[in-house]
């Protein structure tokens, strides 16, 4: 690898200009080189693939539209709901970035919802991208905290009494637990000072967190290289050049496949920017129309969708104490998906029937978690709730039986590919 | 002590707007008050299902946002704040001349740059309705405009109620019926109905709305007070997002631009990956 820059120096002593001055100094053509040009990707990707990189280009338009907002908004239980209206209607273009950061938060989840359903399809948690995965879940988990954060900022009804519902859950700790509850919010109840500590972790310190694992997540996808819809991995077959028979550099071919994506996307994107922000109350909720009132309770609190699914399970155990446990382990239990799989194969193309029925099942139990999170939790939701939850847990406990209880396909020596 | 500013008020607030609906009634019907009343109405026993009513109001519609703005300052804002609103910005979207802006709009001696608030103090307020009447900047994003349609359209006379009316759409509403110079006042017809034992709660029975009655008419035929009804939702909708109307023009082109964008990227990526075998 070193060899790189010594090498593209070496190769042309008298280069002379602003590129050669520059790559003396900063290995910018080796970088590409290493990156991009010289990165060899499976060429079989499908449209699942797509979502990696529009997760990156999500994120960058969070921190772009972000640091607008910050200009104008302004944290504090007294201001910060107007700050928002301002924004919505003195400040130039406000409702624009506005409806870009708001919107960008839920499509930031449904696009990596898609890239993770991507990886339990095609198994690319599997050996040798354990850290990839794990790398990934640490990045959802910073996505939580990021999106959980910022959802508080407007001081709408809906944000304070979320973050009242979603801050007690630490108080079901024992013996720490009420302490810690106090000390997250900086107060007795949410307040201001949560408000300003929210404010500063979700401009600041997350966003930050994010960045460095999306770099580390990256760095470790360039060691494994990409895994692809056949779960094969193409290093193993090298052609005469060294360079994998079954892959083709990442640019030009990756990239200008992806600006096709980032068109679909932006159209799908921004047509529920201009038409429907609110998205019918899913990503705008009514009653965060109205400021935070500590003596009025929304009529059904519930987060937004994207929490939702775990929100339901949460609520499915009678016991507050041991919901909270089981909405935990249901975030733990994906950390553990690579040693979860004993199947001989990574796709779900050629494992058996089992396989395929879990995972449909387990889409199932996603979305159907995801609505009972939205409803009142009384008769019959809870009851399938109770029901979707063990299908949840199933979904991965079963693993390790039913990915080797299954008759497996043959894997084919190549990718599948119709040019 | 507590209770006799309690009847005062009630009694003040009932001279101030049932008596004068009442006294609507005896007077012969104006134009349009005669139209026999059509939706609200309806024959005996056939039951109008309010809660489905919807406000169909076009934010396009200047017009119709312009009647709003006037009948909103005409009717709702002696109570009423929208705190986030200038006058002059509400001229501007509404393309109201300004002359006919300080003629309508502005209250006498307010500057037209100022925002629309109430004079009612909050603390008269409470006094006077037992609440504050509340800012209705948000109110059509809140509640959604086809709340603020049925909560207009769905006043009726009630003795035990302070006001002498109460709504369908906000049982127990502090708010008296402004409009019912306008609208008229209905009675409402209930019919009790039997509620089944569920769980640990006993079978009851409960009063289920069925229909309106007119009990005094107003200046409007049931139509034209659906057109002023809409007209202020129309531009309750406006002032909970300004830039509604613009956002969706604009969001056609920015929706075209990235459709011709993605066909041009399309043709790229396939003239790129030609060579891939």
């Amino acid at each position: 690898m070193a060899a790189v820059p010594e090498s593209s120096a070496g190769a042309a002593p008298e280069a002379r200009g602003f590129r050669a001055w520059l790559n003396k100094r900063m290995p910018v053509d080796a970088f590409v080189a290493e990156q991009l040009t010289g990165y060899y990707a499976p060429k079989n990707f499908n449209i699942w693939y797509f979502f990696g990189s529009l997760a990156l280009l999500v994120f960058v338009m969070q921190i772009l539209t972000g640091i607008f907002l910050t200009m104008h908004y302004k944290p504090g239980e007294m201001i910060a709901f107007d700050s928002v209206e301002y924004i919505m209607r003195e400040v130039e273009w406000g409702w624009l970035i506005r409806y870009l950061h708001s919107t960008g938060a839920s499509f930031f989840f449904i696009v990596v919802y898609l890239h993770m359903f991507r990886a339990l399809m095609y198994g690319s948690y599997r050996a040798p991208r354990e850290l990839l995965w794990l790398l990934g879940m640490a990045l959802y988990l910073a996505l939580m905290a990021e999106a959980f954060m910022g959802y508080v900022l407007p001081w709408g009804n809906m944000s304070y009494w979320g973050a009242q519902v979603i801050v007690n859950l630490f108080g079901t700790i024992p013996v720490i637990g009420p302490g810690l509850v106090e000390w997250i919010r900086g107060d007795y109840g949410i307040a201001d000072a949560t408000l300003n500590r929210f404010f500063a972790l979700h401009v600041i310190a997350v966003p930050f967190a994010i960045a460095l694992l999306v770099v580390l997540h990256l760095v470790a996808l360039r060691q494994t290289g990409s895994n692809n819809p056949d779960g094969i991995e193409i290093k193993k077959n090298l052609g005469a050049d060294g360079k994998p028979v079954d892959g083709i550099p990442f640019h030009p071919y990756y990239t200008v496949k992806d600006i096709l994506g980032v068109g679909v996307f932006l159209m799908i994107f921004c047509a529920v920017v201009f038409f429907v922000p609110t998205f019918g109350g899913l990503f705008l909720e009514k009653p965060n129309f109205e400021p935070a009132n500590p003596l009025s309770t929304p009529e059904h609190i519930a987060p937004v969708w994207y929490f939702t699914a775990f929100y339901a399970m949460l609520r499915a155990v009678p016991d507050q104490q041991m919901g909270a446990l089981i909405m935990l382990l249901s975030i733990v239990v994906l950390f553990f998906l690579p040693w979860l799989d004993r199947s001989p194969v990574k796709s779900i193309r050629y494992k058996g029937m089992l396989s395929k029925i879990a995972l449909t099942l387990f889409v199932i139990t996603f979305i159907a978690l995801s609505y009972l999170g939205l409803q009142p939790a009384d008769g019959v939701y809870v009851l399938l709730a109770r029901i979707f939850t063990v299908l949840y847990f199933a979904f991965f406990l079963l693993m390790p039986w039913y990915t080797r209880a299954e008759k497996t396909k043959p894997v084919p020596q190549r990718v599948t590919y119709h040019a | 002590m507590l209770k006799q500013p309690a009847m005062l008020r009630a009694l003040l607030i009932q001279v101030a707007f049932v008596v004068p609906t009442i006294a609507l009634a005896q007077e012969p019907t104006a134009a349009g008050g005669a139209a026999p009343a059509a939706e609200g109405a309806g024959h005996a026993d056939q039951h109008v299902d309010w809660s489905h009513w919807t406000a169909g109001n076009e934010i396009n519609n200047r017009d119709s946002l312009q009647r709003g703005a006037r009948n909103f300052v005409a009717y709702c804002s002696g109570c009423h704040s929208l705190k986030y609103s200038r006058y002059s910005r509400v001229g501007q979207d509404l393309s109201i001349p300004d002359e006919q802006l300080e003629q309508f709009i502005v209250p006498p001696g307010e500057s037209k740059n100022g925002y629309m608030l109430t004079t009612l103090s909050t603390a008269d307020g409470e006094a006077w309705f037992g609440k504050a009447p509340p800012d209705l900047s948000l109110i059509a994003r809140a509640k959604g405009t086809d709340y603020v349609f049925r909560f207009l359209k769905t006043f009726y006379a009630d003795p035990n109620s302070p006001t002498g009316v109460n709504n369908l759409a906000l049982p127990g509403t502090a708010m008296p019926h402004v409009l019912s110079d306008l609208q008229g006042v209905n009675a409402g017809v209930f019919r009790e109905v039997e509620v089944p034992a569920h769980g640990d709660v006993p079978a009851s029975t409960k009063a289920e709305f069925v229909r309106f009655e007119r009990y005094a008419p107003g200046k409007l035929s049931e139509a034209q007070y659906d057109e002023v009804v809409r007209d202020i939702v129309n531009f309750l909708d406006y002032v909970g997002e300004p830039a509604k109307a613009r956002r969706i023009s604009i969001g056609v082109w920015v929706v075209l631009f990235l459709f011709a964008f993605s066909g041009i990227a399309y043709l790229l990526k396939q003239e790129y990956w030609k060579d891939v075998k």
